[in-house]
C-alpha cells in the first residue's frame, strides 16, 4: 500500500501520475459502456420483435418510484461531482460531508429498488412457473369507481394484446428478465459504488485528500457519474414504453 | 497543479438542466408520436448524457487523449448495434425463431 500522494518511478510528476490514473478509470469505462451494451442490445432486438408484450410489460412499472429514482440519482451526481470539487479545494469537512450525501442518495435509490422489486414479486410478475400477467386486474379488490374503471380499461388492454400475440406470457416474461437483468446488473455497479465511497469517506475522515492528492475522488467519481449515465437509458427504454395508450 | 475546478453554480446548473430534461423525457412519452417516441426519448438520454460526460466527469476540461477514449466507446458501441441491427432487421424469419413458445410449437 503506498502512502498518500507519493510519486512512482515510472511517472515524471504527480500530475502525470494522476493523468493517467484518470486514463484507466476512462478505459475501463469503455468495456463498461460495451459490457451494458450488449444488453440494451438484446433489449432493442426483442423490443422490436414483440412491442405488444413490452408494452404491457413497461406500463406494470411505476412510473412515480421510477422517476423519483432518477431525481435522487442525478442528484446524488450533483453531490459527488460538489466532493470532486472540494476535493480539488482542499476543502476537507467539505468533501467527507458531500461524500455521505452522496452515500445517503445512493442508498435511497437502493431502497426505492427494492420496494419496486417487491411490488413486481407481489404482483406475479417474475418471470417462471408463477408469472401471471392477468394476476393484478384478477385479485384486485376495486376500492371506489374510479379503481374498477381503470382495472376494466386494464383487462380490456391485456385481452387484446393476447389477441394480437397468443404468446404475450412469454414474450412479456423476456421483458422482465431483460428488466431485472439490466437493473439487477445497474443495482450491483450501485452497491460497488456505495463501498467504494464508503471506503473514500474513511480516508478524508483521516484527511487524506486535498489539493496534491485526490485521485481516488476524481475517479470514483467518474465511475458513479457512468453509473448515472446507464440509468439515464435505462428510464425511459424500460418505464417510459407506451405510456401515451 | 493546473486542473480546471468548476464553479459550483456551474455544478447547479448542469444538475437543473438534468431535471428539465428529465421533465421532458416523461411529457413526451405521454404523447402520440408513433416511432417517433423512442428517438425523442433516446434524444434527450443522450442529451443528458452529453452533459453529464463533459462537465460532472470533467470532459470538457480533460486532454484529447480522454476525448480519444470517449469517442473510441462511442464508436465500437456503434459498431456493436449496427452491424447486429442490419443482421436482425433484414431477416425476418428470426424474430419468430427466437421466441421460445414459438419454438416449442414448432417442434410438437
Amino acid at each position: 500500500m503506498h502512502r498518500t500522494g507519493e510519486l512512482y518511478g515510472q511517472f515524471e510528476t504527480l500530475e502525470q501520475q494522476k493523468d493517467i490514473a484518470t486514463l484507466g478509470m476512462w478505459i475501463f469505462l469503455v468495456t463498461e459502456v460495451l459490457f451494458f451494451g450488449g444488453l440494451f442490445m438484446t433489449y432493442t432486438i426483442n423490443r422490436h420483435a414483440y412491442p405488444a408484450a413490452f408494452g404491457i410489460g413497461g406500463n406494470t412499472l411505476d412510473l412515480k418510484l421510477g422517476g423519483a429514482n432518477t431525481v435522487i440519482l442525478i442528484m446524488s451526481s450533483l453531490t459527488m461531482a460538489m466532493a470532486v470539487r472540494a476535493a480539488q479545494l482542499g476543502k476537507k469537512k467539505q468533501i467527507t460531508g458531500f461524500l455521505i450525501a452522496t452515500l445517503i442518495l445512493g442508498g435511497a435509490f437502493l431502497g426505492v429498488k427494492a420496494i419496486e422489486y417487491k411490488q413486481k414479486f407481489d404482483h406475479h410478475l417474475i418471470p417462471g412457473k408463477s408469472f401471471d400477467l392477468r394476476y393484478v386486474t384478477e385479485h384486485t379488490q376495486p376500492k371506489d369507481d374510479a379503481e374498477r374503471l381503470s382495472l376494466a380499461k386494464e383487462k380490456e388492454e391485456l385481452d387484446q394484446a393476447f389477441e394480437k400475440d397468443p404468446y404475450l406470457s412469454s414474450h412479456a416474461q423476456l421483458y422482465f428478465s431483460l428488466y431485472f437483468g439490466m437493473t439487477g446488473l445497474h443495482a450491483l455497479h450501485m452497491i460497488v459504488g456505495a463501498g467504494l465511497l464508503i471506503w473514500l469517506i474513511k480516508q478524508s475522515l483521516g484527511g487524506r485528500f486535498g489539493p496534491g492528492y485526490n485521485t481516488p475522488v476524481e475517479v470514483t467519481g467518474l465511475y458513479w457519474h457512468f453509473v448515472d449515465i446507464v440509468w439515464i437509458y435505462l428510464f425511459p427504454l424500460l418505464y417510459l414504453i407506451d405510456r401515451h395508450n | 497543479m493546473s486542473e480546471h475546478i468548476a464553479s459550483p453554480k456551474l455544478y447547479v446548473g448542469i444538475f437543473l438542466a438534468l431535471m428539465v430534461c428529465t421533465a421532458a423525457t416523461v411529457g413526451a412519452a405521454y404523447v402520440k408520436l408513433g416511432a417517433m417516441n423512442i428517438v425523442v426519448a433516446l434524444a434527450i438520454a443522450t442529451l443528458k448524457a452529453t452533459l453529464v460526460v463533459l462537465f460532472f466527469m470533467h470532459a470538457k476540461y480533460s486532454p484529447k487523449r480522454t476525448h480519444l477514449v470517449i469517442i473510441c466507446a462511442i464508436f465500437w458501441l456503434g459498431i456493436m448495434l449496427a452491424l447486429t441491427l442490419t443482421d436482425y432487421e433484414t431477416r425476418h424469419d428470426v424474430g419468430r425463431q427466437i421466441s421460445p413458445s414459438s419454438a416449442i410449437v414448432q417442434s410438437a
